[in-house]
């Protein structure tokens, strides 16, 4: 496969955007997009020419086969990797070259696909470990022991107490050490953790894996639950199809690096170079 | 072979190859001059009869695989056929030495060993009591298993500390004279260990003391935590006031001589609470720390000493104090910028070449003409007017080190800890959750920096001279040594770190030609035994022992299955 195929019926990013309800208003325009975008390690090429754009407030997913180069493209938007070319801009700042920390600073949070808590570090903390950057408080000012730190350090306690609320953690975990929670907690643990860093795009990393049908219905409606009450744009890789399309508003499906189809579920659904990526050649004309 | 009886031989022979090294290297004999008990066990024969116990108490302990608890009759019997063993290993020794002439090889190993071990009482005697003797504290080690276990505790805890304060006569008998209870030190202690009553009184004292903490302590620490808040905090200022106070008068205390002891002690806890902002906190294993500590001595000694002839007028050491800080802090960065993309074992390989690049430049002829070369900076002036007594020094290093726990633990406690901490954890993520990784490494570096010069500043002063060997790779070994001793990430631990690792060679005057070798076996046990150190953080200790924790877990998960279902498993 050698041009990018765009499977999608005329739905394009900014109509996309407008069908979406929240922040329609003064800043218009998508929030990311993602021009061109090629990761090339050595002679393999993990992304090619991806065009991409996330409109505001909505829940897009990014989805495809194993190894399609979906993670890859999430480690361009966070900083972890640099692309080979190609822009990526977030509300108009390109983000290319600037170190993880300073995307988060500008309102992207992550999780991660093999969840990766701080472990020996209690639930609280690792919640005000996200909080970090938002903080303001200088080295210097911690050693004098100012008052404002510890009004600052009181605030981000009372922050990430809510956060743990509202990512429905039982109060009594907060001073137990994040290895010790059961698994579906620690995804929620992570998540919280993200959110902690107030960001407007939302970047799970398959979120449900190795959930059981409740665990992963209670998680989608935690995550539409969030992206309404703090007005969060959602950017997820799933595998889960049902978890997929129950959703989305979008998606984008990628395929050996490239950008397959882009469009609303249905369309996806229906795709037939989709249903033959996943399942294999004879089964599209089924 | 039964496994249990198997282990029992193999632990009873690995007991022998001990006694034999401790034999051979002389300690057993060089320690018959000092006695834990008065007249009746010197020190010297005390390493064989405690090699006995912790051989037999080890071979009745419960064995992993097969999983086997030995019953209560097969643990008294596993210590003494161990112990036995081990006594018989040490009879061997005994014959061999007595009988063949390899003392030109092996110094120590001449008939006058033998006739220690025998007790004086002949090859056949000797032997039997050897023997004997091993298989009764054997037994004595399994007997510890066979207790219930708040007893056992109490019992080995008890036989430690009373050793540890019989050892500990030249320091304790001179607090006893100075603070004006000479009768207590004539009826505790004797011809440098304790006298028998003594013996029995600390040894009941400290073993009755652990079981009521054992049984009763929880209720007491609940009391405490059930206290009002006003209460407890009154309480907790008034043992604050009590530290301070104690710390105040320590020099009157202990006198001169150990006065100088203590100082030593106190550059020691400024040197470990710096490394563990490094190590501790930030995660950054840091071999090198000594260059830091070289360069603060040495800006003290450059910019104060009237010896060295590149500033004039001198400053005093006051005024050069923040100098030093400023130069510490960008020795710091200098040394923290080149390595920030490196992790883990590289990063300790190429601190340590800064270590003892920082030495060599001292020692070069190019810095001459600055620094002095090998003869080094003499008549450094002290950092009070007119004196360098030890009694007086110890104030300003007391000062420091309170001012250096402070400021660490503010530190540990804030916006900048939680970062060096989710550091340490994980490098990636702590830079994806929005920790400036660069910026963090760097305030570590040069925060630490800043901590190993202060130190190396109050080093100059206090003995007024320096050279550049006294800023050998050691001094690093020894920061982290303590660290790791005291508890990694722990501000009490590292003083706890500094006083037996630093304090206690200095007090065993006996010791210190076998000082490394007790420093390595010390820490070969507490990494087997307690590797998260003396008194550990919380986090730390929860990640060195997750084998523990594992009740806690309920959930059991395989990163990066997609479908994998959460496994219960408690």
């Amino acid at each position: 496969m050698t041009e990018t195929t765009r499977a999608t019926t005329g739905a394009t990013a900014t109509t996309g955007a407008t069908t979406v309800a929240a922040d329609a208003g003064a800043d218009a325009g998508p929030l990311l997009r993602a021009e061109q975008v090629t990761m090339r390690f050595g002679g393999l090429i993990a992304n090619k020419e991806v065009d991409f754009t996330i409109p505001r407030g909505a829940i897009v997913s990014l989805i495809g086969p194993n190894g399609a180069g979906k993670t890859t493209f999430f480690n361009q938007l966070t900083g972890m990797l640099r692309p080979t070319s190609g822009s990526i801009t977030f509300e108009q700042t390109s983000i290319i070259g600037l170190a993880p920390h300073e995307i988060v600073e500008l309102g992207v949070g992550r999780t991660f696909q093999n969840i990766r808590l701080f472990g020996d570090m209690t639930v609280l903390a690792n919640v005000m470990v996200g909080r970090h950057v938002r903080m303001k408080s200088a080295w210097w000012q911690s050693l004098l022991g100012l008052p404002s730190v510890r009004a600052e350090e009181e605030a981000v306690r009372q922050r990430a107490r809510e956060l743990l609320d509202m990512v429905g953690l039982r109060r009594g975990y907060e001073e137990e050490f994040a290895k010790n929670l059961p698994y579906g907690d620690q995804r929620r643990l992570e998540l919280a953790r993200a959110l902690a860093s107030d960001p407007k795009l939302l970047l799970l990393d398959e979120p449900t894996a190795g959930m059981n049908p409740g665990e992963t219905a209670r998680m989608t409606e935690l995550i539409r639950r969030l992206r309404d009450e703090l007005q969060l744009t959602v950017l997820l890789i799933e595998h889960d199809m049902k978890v997929v399309m129950g959703i989305s508003e979008r998606i984008t499906v990628l395929d050996h690096g490239e950008l397959l189809a882009e469009g609303q579920p249905e369309e996806i659904r229906s795709n037939p170079q989709v249903i033959e990526a996943y399942l294999g050649k004879g089964a599209a004309g089924a | 072979m039964n496994p249990l009886l198997r282990r029992a031989l193999i632990t009873g022979v690995l007991g022998g190859a001990a006694g034999i090294h401790v034999s051979l290297v002389g300690m057993v004999e060089d320690f018959q001059g000092r006695d834990t008990i008065a007249d009746i066990v010197t020190v010297g024969t005390m390493l064989p009869i405690l090699i006995a116990i912790l051989v037999g108490s080890r071979a009745a302990s419960r064995m992993r695989a097969p999983l086997i608890d030995p019953t209560p009759r097969q643990a008294v019997l596993l210590g003494a056929v161990a112990g036995a063993v081990t006594g018989a290993v040490l009879a061997l020794l005994a014959l061999f030495v007595n009988s063949v002439d390899v003392a030109w090889i092996l110094s120590n190993a001449k008939p006058s060993l033998a006739d220690l071990l025998w007790l004086d009482q002949g090859p056949v005697v000797g032997s039997v009591i050897l023997l004997a003797g091993g298989a009764l504290f054997g037994a004595l080690g399994g007997v510890l298993h066979v207790l219930p276990a708040p007893i056992a505790r109490a019992v080995a805890i008890g036989g430690a500390v009373t050793i540890v304060v019989a050892l500990m006569e030249p320091f304790l008998g001179a607090v006893l004279r100075n603070v004006g209870l000479r009768f207590l030190e004539g009826f505790l202690y004797a011809s440098g260990g304790l006298t028998l009553p003594g013996f029995i009184l600390v040894y009941a004292l400290v073993a009755g003391g652990v079981y009521f903490w054992r049984t009763r302590g929880t209720s007491t620490k609940e009391r405490v935590r059930a206290m009002p808040a006003d209460r407890r905090r009154i309480g907790k200022v008034v043992a604050y006031l009590a530290l301070i106070g104690l710390l105040l008068l320590l020099p009157q205390i202990v006198g001169s001589r150990l006065s100088e002891v203590v100082g030593t002690i106190g550059l020691y806890v400024l040197l470990g609470l710096g490394l563990n902002i490094v190590v501790g906190f930030a995660g950054l294993l840091d071999l090198g720390y000594v260059a830091f500590y070289a360069v603060g001595a040495y800006t003290t000694a450059v910019l104060t000493s009237p010896a060295s002839p590149l500033i004039s007028p001198e400053l005093p050491f006051w005024g050069a104090l923040p100098f030093v800080i400023v130069a510490a802090a960008m020795i710091g960065l200098m040394v923290g910028a080149p390595v920030l993309r490196l992790r883990g074992d590289y990063l300790a390989i190429v601190t340590l070449g800064f270590g003892e690049i920082a030495r060599l430049i001292f020692l070069s002829e190019w810095a001459k003409p600055i620094v002095g070369g090998a003869q080094g900076i003499l008549s450094i002036p002290p950092p009070l007017p007119f004196t360098n007594h030890p009694q007086v020094i110890y104030y300003p290093i007391l000062f420091f080190c309170i001012l250096a726990a402070i400021a660490a633990s503010r530190l540990a406690a804030s916006r900048v800890g939680r970062a060096w901490n989710a550091m340490r954890e994980d490098e990636s993520v702590a830079e994806a959750t929005g920790v400036n990784t660069i910026r963090y490494k760097l305030l570590a570096f040069g925060l630490g920096a800043a901590f190993g010069c202060l130190s190396g500043a109050f080093f100059a002063a206090k003995i007024g001279t320096i050279f550049p060997n006294s800023f050998e790779i050691l001094v690093s070994i020894n920061a982290l040594a303590l660290i790791i001793l005291g508890g990694m990430g722990n501000i009490y631990g590292v003083v706890v770190g500094a006083f037996v690792l630093v304090g206690l060679p200095e007090l065993l005057r006996e010791f210190a030609e076998y000082r490394l070798l007790i420093y390595g076996a010390v820490l070969v046990v507490m990494m087997l035994l307690r590797p998260e150190g003396l008194l550990p953080s919380r986090s730390r200790r929860a990640e060195l022992h997750e084998d523990q924790g594992d009740d806690e877990v309920m959930y059991e998960h395989e990163a990066g299955v997609d479908t994998g279902r959460p496994v219960v498993t408690g």
